[in-house]
C-alpha cells in the first residue's frame, strides 16, 4: 500500500523531470542558449519540487499516524477503561495492536475491544486514503509551482546544486548523530540504572546475580549488581586471547616483512587475513563444538578438572580471530621503519634477527603497542565467541580452566528474551554497554594517538 | 693456536676482533636460525587454524546436504481421503494423511504388533511425511485410489544413523534409535528402500523444531531484506559523505569533528550499535521488534564508516588533473564531481561497499539486541515481518543438542561462508578489472 504510493511518487517525479525540461525548452523558444541553465537542470528542478515536499509529508505522516490513531481510539473508549492506570492502559493498547494486526487473538473477545479494533481499522483506512490524497496533491502542486516558475532567467542549476549540497552535508552529519545517539541512549538508561543501584556497588561490588523480583514475595531474587566478576572475566578471556594473538601475530608480521620471499608473502598474507573475514559466529561454533570438548578431554587426560565452558576455549579461539589484526597492523608499522636503519645495522655486522631485535623492534615499538591496544579493544568488545563458548556464571577467578562470564555475554543475556524495559535488570545491560563503549573508545583514542605520533617520526 | 683470553682481560691493542667475532658466530647463527623458525611456526600455526576450522566445519556440514528418504508403499485410499468423492479441496486438506503413512509402514513390516513396537515403526518417518502426501494429493487429486511407492522424509535419528553417526555398539538406552528400528532399517537398506537425496528441505523451509524439517530459507530471506535495507541506506549516505568530506568540505573544526567521529565509529564494538538500535529505533520510535527494517538500520549505521573510509580512499586516488580539466572546461564543482570524479572513483567505492556488506552479512551480535533471535517458522515476506538472519540462525541452531542440528548448523555456516567468499571475490574482481593506475 505505502510502497505503492512511493512507487507512484517516483513515477510522478520522473515525468516531472521531462515536463520541466520540455517547459524550459518551450519558454526559451527552442533555443538552449536563451536559458540560464541546461534544460536538464530545469527538469531536475521540477522533479525536486514534485518529490521532496511530498516525501517529507509522507515521512512525517507515517511516523505520526499510528500514535495519533491510538490516541483517537483510546479517547473513544468507555470512561472506565480510559481511566485505567498508565501501565494497564499500555497493556490494553498492546492487546489492541495485536488484534488489529491479527497476529494474536485473545481468548475471549471483549465486545468493547472488538468495537475499538473496528474503529481503529476504520480510522486507519481513512488515514491511508488521506495520506494518498495529501502526498499526491503535494506532488502535483509542486509540479505546478515549478512549471509556473520556469523562465529563461530562473537559476535552475544553482537551485538544484543547493539541494544536492544540502543532501551531502546532511549525509555527513549522520556519523555525528550516530555517536550522539549511542552516547545518549546508553547514558540515559545508565543514569536510570544508577538511580536504582549505586554506582559504587556497580563498579566495585563482587557479586553479580541480576535477578530482580517480579513480585515482592519471590524468593532468592535479591539482585546483586557488582560488575567486578564480569570485568575480571572479560580481562581473563581477553588476556588469553592476547597471549595467543600477540606472539603469533607479531612473529608472522616479522617473518612476512623481513624473511619471506615475495611469492610466499603474496600467498601467506591474504591467507592469514581470511581469519579476519570469517564471521564471529563461526568462531563461536568452532569454539563451543570443537575446541572446548578438545580442551576438556586433554584436561581429563592430565587429571585436571576443566569446566565445559572454560575461559581457555573462548580465549584461544578469540586469539585466533585477532591474529590478523595484530599481524597486519604490525606489518604496516614494521614496513614504515626506514630501510637506512636496517642497512646501518647490517653494516655493523649484525645478523637479521639481531637487527630485528635490537633495531627494528625498538624503533617500531610504539606502533606495535598501538596495534596491540587496538586488538585488545577488539577482544573486549567481541561478543559472539564468548556468548557461545564462555559461560554465564559470574565467577571471580583467575583460573582459565573455569567458566567465567564477560560484559558482552551479560549484555546479550540481559536483553534477549521478553522483559519489561524499566527493571534494573535490563537497565544494567545499558550500564555495561556504557562501560564497554567508554573503555574501547579510550583504548582506540590512545592507540590511534600513539600510532600517529610514531608515524610522524619517520615521515 | 692458543685459546683467546677473555675479552675484557686483554689489553686494548691486543684485542683480536676477528677471533672474538668468530667465537660468537656459531651461537649467533643458531639464534638466527631459531628466530627464523619461530616466525615460520607462527605463520604455519595461523594457516593451520584456517585449514582446521574450514576442515572441521566442512567435515561436519557436508553430509547435511543429503537427506535420508524411505520408500513406502502408499495406498491413496479413497475411503480415508475423500469419502464423499467430491474432491472438495477443503476435505482433501483436512483428511487423515497420517493414517496413510502408518498403513504404508505396516505394509512394509506386516509382522509387527504391539503398541510400543508400532510406535517405534511410525517413528521412522518424519512428521513431515503426512504433509508431503497432502501436498501430492492436492497437486494431483487423481492419485486418490491408486497405489504408489513414495519416498518419504526419514526422521532425524534415522537420518543420523544412516549417515553412520550413531554407534551400533552403544547401549540401547543411550542412543536415540532402538535395536528393533536398526533391524528394520537394515532390512530396508538391503531392499534398496532407503536413499539419500539432495536436501531440498534445507533450502526450502523456514526454521523448525524438528531437525529434518528445519531449513535456512527464512534466514536467507531475512538476511536478504536486512542487507537490502543496509545497502539502500548506507551506500548513498556513505558515498555522499565521502564526496562531501573529500571534495566540498572546508578544512575547519566541524570537518575535523566529523572525521574523528567516523574513525571512532569504525572501532565501536558492534554490540553497542545493538544497544543504540534497541533504545532509539525500538523504544523511542516504536518500530517493530525482529523486523529486517530495524536490523538494516542498525547494520547500515555500522557499515557507514567502512563505506565512507573506502569511498574517500577511492576519491583521493583520482588525480587532480581530471578535476582541473573539468573545471577548466567550465563545469560547476558539482558537475565536475558528478560527471568525472565520481564515475572514476565508483569501482573503488563499490569494492569498499561490497566488503562492508559482507561484514554486515556475517554480523549477529547487534541483531540479538533488537530481537532478531526469535524462533520464526514463517519465511518473511517484507521488511516488517519478524525475521532472523543467517548468522543468528547459526547461533540459534548451535545451541540445540541433536546431532542432526550440528550437521545443519555446519551446513548453514558453509552457505554463509560461500556467500562471503562470493562477495569478497566480486570485490576482488571489480578491483582487478577497473583498477587504474594514473
Amino acid at each position: 500500500m505505502q510502497s505503492f504510493l512511493l512507487l507512484t511518487l517516483i513515477l510522478l517525479s520522473v515525468s516531472a523531470y521531462y515536463l520541466g525540461r520540455k517547459r524550459a525548452l518551450a519558454v526559451a523558444g527552442g533555443q538552449i542558449r536563451n536559458l540560464h541553465s541546461l534544460p536538464s537542470f530545469y527538469g531536475s528542478y521540477t522533479a525536486l519540487w514534485c518529490g521532496l515536499p511530498a516525501l517529507i509529508v509522507f515521512g512525517v505522516w507515517i511516523t505520526l499516524q499510528p500514535n495519533f490513531l491510538i490516541d483517537l481510539v483510546v479517547a473513544g473508549l468507555p470512561p472506565e477503561l480510559r481511566d485505567l492506570s498508565p501501565e494497564r492502559l499500555n497493556l490494553l493498547v498492546n492487546d489492541l495492536k495485536n488484534q488489529v494486526s491479527g497476529s494474536f487473538v485473545s481468548s475471549a473477545p471483549d465486545p468493547v475491544m472488538v468495537e475499538a479494533v473496528n474503529r481503529y481499522q476504520n480510522l486507519r483506512a481513512i488515514g491511508n486514503t488521506a495520506l494518498w490524497i495529501a502526498v499526491l496533491s503535494f506532488a502535483v502542486g509542486g509540479i505546478a509551482y515549478a512549471w509556473r516558475r520556469i523562465s529563461p532567467t530562473l537559476r535552475a542549476r544553482n537551485r538544484v546544486e543547493t539541494a544536492v549540497n544540502v543532501f551531502l552535508i546532511a549525509s555527513s552529519t549522520v556519523a555525528i548523530f550516530t555517536t550522539i545517539g549511542i552516547i545518549l541512549s546508553v547514558a540515559f538508561e545508565s543514569l536510570r540504572f544508577f538511580n536504582q543501584v549505586p554506582i559504587t556497588e556497580f563498579l566495585f561490588g563482587l557479586q553479580w546475580s541480576p535477578q530482580t523480583a517480579l513480585r515482592a514475595d519471590q524468593v532468592g531474587s535479591s539482585g546483586a549488581f557488582g560488575a567486578v566478576p564480569l570485568f575480571a572475566g572479560t580481562l581473563l578471556i581477553s588476556g588469553i586471547a592476547m597471549l595467543v594473538a600477540v606472539p603469533i601475530g607479531l612473529m608472522s608480521a616479522l617473518y612476512l616483512s623481513e624473511y619471506a620471499t615475495p611469492k610466499f608473502r603474496a600467498f601467506a598474507k591474504p591467507a592469514l587475513e581470511i581469519l579476519a573475514g570469517i564471521p564471529t559466529v563461526v568462531y563461536g561454533f568452532f569454539a563451543a563444538l570443537t575446541v572446548a570438548p578438545l580442551i576438556r578431554e586433554i584436561g581429563a587426560a592430565l587429571g585436571l578438572h576443566v569446566a565445559s565452558e572454560s575461559a581457555l576455549a573462548a580465549g584461544l579461539v578469540m586469539g585466533i580471530m585477532i591474529i590478523p589484526f595484530v599481524s597486519s597492523l604490525s606489518d604496516d608499522v614494521i614496513n614504515a621503519v626506514p630501510q637506512s636503519m636496517r642497512d646501518g645495522s647490517y653494516a655493523l655486522g649484525a645478523t637479521k634477527s639481531e637487527t630485528i631485535k635490537r633495531v627494528l623492534l625498538p624503533a617500531a615499538l610504539p606502533g606495535i603497542v598501538g596495534s596491540i591496544l587496538l586488538a585488545v579493544s577488539r577482544a573486549i568488545g567481541e561478543t559472539m565467541i564468548v556468548v557461545m563458548a564462555a559461560g554465564l556464571s559470574a565467577n571471580l577467578t583467575a583460573n582459565p580452566l573455569e567458566a567465567v562470564t564477560t560484559v558482552t555475554v551479560q549484555i546479550v543475556t540481559l536483553l534477549t528474551g521478553d522483559q519489561e524495559f524499566d527493571s534494573p535488570k535490563t537497565l544494567a545491560a545499558f550500564a555495561l554497554g556504557l562501560m564497554l563503549f567508554v573503555v574501547t573508545l579510550l583504548l582506540n583514542i590512545i592507540a590511534l594517538h600513539v600510532v600517529r605520533k610514531y608515524r610522524e617520526q619517520y615521515e | 693456536m692458543n685459546k683467546p683470553k677473555p675479552y675484557s682481560d686483554m689489553p686494548l691493542r691486543n684485542r683480536d676482533i676477528k677471533v672474538i667475532v668468530n667465537a660468537g658466530l656459531a651461537r649467533r647463527h643458531a639464534a638466527e636460525q631459531r628466530f627464523r623458525w619461530y616466525g615460520l611456526t607462527a605463520i604455519s600455526l595461523g594457516l593451520i587454524f584456517v585449514v582446521l576450522m574450514f576442515g572441521s566445519i566442512i567435515a561436519k556440514g557436508l553430509p547435511a546436504f543429503w537427506q535420508t528418504y524411505i520408500q513406502v508403499p502408499i495406498a491413496f485410499d479413497a475411503a480415508t481421503l475423500d469419502p464423499q468423492g467430491t474432491r472438495d479441496p477443503q476435505a482433501l486438506a483436512s483428511a487423515d494423511y497420517n493414517a496413510l503413512v502408518r498403513s504404508g509402514l505396516r505394509q512394509l513390516f506386516p509382522n509387527i504388533e504391539g503398541r510400543l513396537e508400532l510406535r517405534a515403526l511410525y517413528g521412522l518417518t518424519s512428521t513431515d511425511a503426512a504433509y508431503e502426501l497432502q501436498r501430492q494429493v492436492q497437486q494431483n487429486p487423481d492419485l486418490i485410489g491408486s497405489n504408489q511407492a513414495i519416498w518419504l522424509l526419514a526422521a532425524a535419528p534415522v537420518d543420523t544413523f544412516i549417515k553412520g553417526n550413531i554407534d551400533r555398539a552403544l547401549d540401547e538406552a543411550e542412543r536415540p534409535i532402538k535395536n528393533n528400528q536398526i533391524e528394520w532399517l537394515d532390512q530396508l537398506q538391503g531392499a534398496g528402500k532407503i536413499e539419500k537425496q539432495f536436501n531440498t528441505v534445507l533450502f526450502g523451509n523456514g526454521d523448525s523444531r524438528e531437525p529434518e524439517q528445519a531449513g535456512i530459507r527464512g534466514a536467507l530471506m531475512g538476511s536478504f531484506f536486512t542487507l537490502l535495507v543496509t545497502f539502500l541506506l548506507s551506500f548513498p549516505i556513505g558515498v555522499a559523505t565521502a564526496v562531501y568530506l573529500e571534495e566540498f568540505a572546508p578544512k575547519n573544526r566541524w570537518t575535523d569533528i566529523i572525521e574523528v567521529n567516523i574513525n571512532n565509529l569504525a572501532a565501536v564494538p558492534s554490540i553497542v550499535f545493538g544497544l543504540l538500535g534497541l533504545a532509539v529505533f525500538i523504544n523511542f520510535f516504536g518500530l517493530p521488534r525482529s523486523a529486517p527494517l530495524v536490523g538494516g538500520l542498525v547494520l547500515s549505521l555500522m557499515t557507514l564508516p567502512v563505506i565512507i573510509i573506502a569511498g574517500r580512499a577511492a576519491l583521493t586516488s583520482v588525480p587532480p588533473s581530471i578535476r582541473e580539466a573539468a573545471l577548466g572546461m567550465g563545469a560547476s564543482k558539482l558537475q565536475m564531481v558528478g560527471h568525472h570524479v565520481l564515475p572514476l572513483a565508483m569501482p573503488g567505492m563499490l569494492t569498499g561497499s561490497i566488503i562492508g556488506m559482507a561484514r554486515a552479512l556475517g554480523e549477529s551480535a547487534p541483531l540479538l539486541m533488537i530481537g532478531m533471535v526469535a524462533f520464526i517458522v514463517d519465511v518473511p515476506k517484507n521488511f516488517l515481518d519478524p525475521a532472523t538472519v543467517l548468522p543468528v540462525q547459526i547461533y540459534l541452531w548451535s545451541d540445540l543438542p541433536e546431532r542432526a542440528f550440528v550437521e545443519r548448523t555446519s551446513a548453514a555456516i558453509m552457505v554463509l561462508l560461500a556467500f562471503m567468499i562470493l562477495m569478497n571475490g566480486l570485490a576482488i574482481i571489480l578491483r582487478k578489472r577497473f583498477e587504474r593506475r594514473w
